[in-house]
């Protein structure tokens, strides 16, 4: 059974220094936020958990099932970590899978893991988190929210993940924003589908023989106030301003370009981009609006991280 | 059974496995990194570092057509930059027009694309290098070395501890599956149920694991706890480098630096 | 009088090296009990999962007269039901239902026969009440049990079971004794459970080493105590 590579490992070479350096800074604040979260959080069993689970998701991601004609279909499992022991520890576990996929699998780069653990450990748990949390709150504990918030809450967070990893490919110049985008996008619709029907599966197994597993870490969840109210309005308003925003339609590509200024050896590449390089994918305004919902969902993950802060409920 | 081979690796005697694995950790991200900073079609730096890799790899005793099908791996990501043959700004080498379609596979481009290519497989080579001749307790003390937070080490160390015996688990899980997957006789219909059935049962295996994972992980806790497990993470105090592995890192990861430099420097992009 | 199971020469090695059969003959025909006996890493479990072609190595294998070829391995994987040691592994459904129909459902039968596959089987195994239950609440004796169902949802001609007694307490085996002494299968049974063997199967082929150490009478081959030693196997008086 040789290790296959997935589709949301950025290997090195592909990402800029610039890009790959930002997201670096970006994963280390946020796992350090994680860190201090789960601390403070008392519960020495902790630890236990999320070692024993974080081989669960590695080893889980293994397990396939025939889509057609040879494909499979795989499990992340961002999404289960978060609904089994909460947003700030499954960041951690998730870190963990990532790391040693990359350190022992190479699956992903080494330079390369900042932003993977960015994409699949961060937005992909925050973005289960949200959908899951809003949920819940909304079918006030029924079982149905669950269900739905795994199906819906796993869909989102790997078309999350898999625009941001577009994004990074398109600011590092690696991959023109009109393809990369919404290559990804379409692709992870399909595996995002299949991460959620797993993720489906599971949760009902788990409901049947372990419910206590999912009321506990939703009593924390459903306390909340209502900033996800202003955090989805901020996002909302985003997607809308972002087009009207950029007067030029190539504005990623005008951020490759600043980048091959500071020349640290990746001249810039899409200075001269015809618009319709593919027949058919002819509208870079849908690359900034794809572009903006991943800031949106960036900023919601932020928003997250600001309110545990502030109210700091543990679980 | 490919996680004993990369075991069986791993215990190898060679002078690279020796190796301290902080040094080794440095300098392969080095090598990572100066992959990423040398300039498009480089080939005269591309080659050199390649023999740099070869020399190593030949040094660690390890199997050169291993290593090589392994970073076989690269090849699909590959795609997402496939565009970049297409720019249509470099002198063109083949233009196709369909309908009102353009199509040009630029000189340019192929470089770009190769370049790329190239860089991201001596990133691969790299790091395979340095899964291949460091035991992962290695890995860990270098981690630690690195200021890396004492309880992400240990969530780390529990899971790799852990690690082989989720995939035996996987292992049987998908057995069991398949030994439950025939074929009736009497009535040739279609095999597998729906789509959405199949996922189902994997997903029922993946929370089937999860929750022996979360029940096994109790008593792991209670085990830690026989053994005086307090909540406070401690761990070795680790030993110095050594002062002449020191000095040959800081010369190779200088010399790499000058690569980058020099390189840059004749390409014309400083 | 069929050939149930027919293994010519068979040896396999895994990919770490390690060879782990070594000239493998034995031939089993239908309604025959065997025993598969021999010490731990002797290589029993490895020679029932080239039984219903997960394991391949070299040799020649026939089941029911079919060799494991792709195009027959589902096909053989409905004549042979495989049921492993650890019944965890195999129950991964909600319901103890979901686990028994899984085979039915693959085959892509209608709902009427599934269910009746399932009633059956779970009849066969006297657990019919059972269906609504949890699998993962089941005390191992029970889940034990369940697992054999969800071999038998698929009207197996051959019933293959890897340690089936282990662990069980004396209630739990005396009941799981009781229910293989009824099925009407083709039996082969890889344990420890000397005593089982003795009072269930009346062939017994012993395995050591990845080869095949004797074959025959279980009696003639339990009265023999110092090549039972030998290999490693010891009858409790």
């Amino acid at each position: 059974m040789w290790y296959s590579p997935r589709s949301m490992h950025i290997p090195d070479g592909f990402l800029s220094i610039l890009v790959a350096v930002l997201f670096w800074i970006l994963s280390t604040l946020i796992v350090s936020l994680a860190i201090r979260q789960v601390s403070q959080e008392r519960d020495e069993r902790k630890l236990p958990v999320m070692g024993v689970l974080a081989a669960a998701i590695f080893a889980g991601q293994m397990l396939n099932f025939a889509v057609a004609g040879g494909t499979s279909g795989h499990l992340l499992g961002a999404t289960l970590a978060t609904i089994i022991v909460g947003p700030w520890a499954a960041i951690l576990v998730m870190t963990c899978v990532v790391a040693i996929q990359a350190l022992i699998f190479q699956d992903g780069g080494l330079l390369a893991m900042g932003a993977n653990i960015f994409n699949m450990a961060v937005i992909g748990v925050s973005v289960s988190f949200l959908v899951y949390s809003i949920l819940l709150k909304i079918s006030k504990g029924n079982r149905w929210g669950y269900y739905a918030g795994a199906v819906i809450g796993a869909w989102s967070a790997i078309e999350a993940a898999a625009l941001a990893a577009g994004l990074q490919l398109a600011l590092s110049g690696t991959s023109p924003a009109n393809i990369a985008i919404p290559a990804m996008a379409g692709i992870h619709a399909l595996i995002g589908l299949g991460e959620a029907l797993i993720t489906l599966g599971a949760i009902t197994f788990i409901m049947s023989t372990r419910p206590d597993l999912l009321t506990s870490s939703s009593q924390a969840v459903r306390g909340r106030s209502s900033l996800w109210i202003v955090g989805l309005a901020l996002a909302v308003i985003l997607a809308f301003l972002s087009p009207l925003a950029s007067t030029h339609p190539d504005g990623l590509e005008r951020v490759a370009e600043q980048q091959g200024f500071i020349k640290l050896a990746q001249p810039s590449v899409f200075q001269l981009i015809p618009d319709y390089i593919v027949p058919g994918i002819n509208n870079t305004t849908l690359a900034t609006i794809i572009a903006g919902l991943v800031g949106i969902l960036i900023l919601i993950g932020v928003s997250l991280i600001l309110y545990h802060l502030r109210h700091k409920t543990h679980k | 059974m490919h996680l004993h081979i990369i075991d069986h690796y791993q215990k190898m005697k060679s002078p690279i496995h020796r190796l301290d694995g902080r040094v080794k950790l440095v300098f392969i991200v080095s090598v990572i990194l100066s992959c990423t900073l040398l300039p498009t079609n480089a080939w005269p730096a591309y080659i050199l570092l390649f023999s740099v890799m070869v020399a190593l790899i030949l040094l660690s005793d390890l199997n050169i057509a291993y290593v090589m099908k392994r970073s076989l791996l690269v090849l699909p990501f590959l795609l997402t930059a496939l565009p970049l043959i297409f720019r249509a700004s470099e002198p063109s080498i083949i233009t196709y027009t369909v309908d009102k379609i353009t199509i040009t596979i630029s000189q340019g481009g192929l470089i770009r694309f190769t370049s790329l290519g190239i860089k991201s497989w001596l990133s691969v080579i790299a790091a395979i290098l340095l899964a291949s001749t460091t035991s992962f307790t290695e890995l860990l003390l270098a981690m630690r070395s690195l200021k890396t937070p004492r309880l992400l080490v240990a969530v780390f160390g529990l899971m790799w501890r852990y690690l082989f015996l989720m995939f035996e688990e996987v292992e049987r899980l998908m057995r069991a599956r398949l030994s439950r997957s025939g074929r009736d006789l009497s009535s040739p219909r279609r095999l597998g149920g729906s789509l959405m059935w199949r996922a189902g049962v994997t997903g029922g295996m993946a929370g089937s694991l999860f929750v022996r994972s979360l029940e096994r992980s109790e008593r792991v806790y209670n085990s830690m706890l026989a053994r005086g497990y307090d909540g406070e993470i401690r761990s070795l105090e680790e030993p110095p480098i050594q002062s002449g592995v020191l000095l040959w890192l800081i010369i190779a990861v200088a010399g790499l630096f000058l690569l980058v430099i020099v390189t840059n420097l004749l390409m014309g992009s400083l | 009088m069929k050939e149930a199971i027919s293994i010519n020469n068979l040896s396999y090695s895994y990919p770490d090296g390690h060879q782990a059969l070594t000239g493998v003959s034995l031939q089993i025909t239908s309604g025959e009990k065997v025993a598969l006996i021999g010490p731990n890493g002797a290589g029993k479990s490895t020679l029932l999962l080239h039984l219903n072609g997960i394991l391949s190595g070299t040799g020649n294998i026939k089941i029911m007269g079919l060799e494991p070829t792709q195009e027959n391995l589902p096909i053989i994987r409905a004549l042979v039901g495989l049921v492993f040691q650890n019944p965890d592994d195999q129950l991964f459904s909600p319901t103890v239902f979901e686990d028994v129909a899984y085979g039915p459902i693959y085959q892509g039968l209608d709902k009427i026969t599934v269910q009746s596959r399932v009633n059956q089987a779970l009849d066969d195994v006297h657990m019919r009440e059972y269906q609504e239950r949890v699998s993962h609440h089941l005390s191992l004796g029970e889940k034990k049990r369940i697992a054999i169902a969800t071999v038998l949802s698929m009207q197996p001609e051959i019933l293959i079971l890897d340690e089936p007694s282990s662990g069980l307490d004396p209630r739990a085996r005396r009941e799981l004794i009781r229910l293989l002494r009824e099925l009407p299968q083709t039996l082969l049974v890889a344990t420890h459970d000397l005593l089982l063997v003795r009072e269930l199967l009346p062939r017994a082929v012993v395995i050591d080493g990845g080869r095949v150490a004797a074959d025959g009478d279980t009696a003639e081959i339990f009265s023999d105590s110092f090549r039972l030693e030998s290999h490693g196997l010891e009858l409790p008086t």
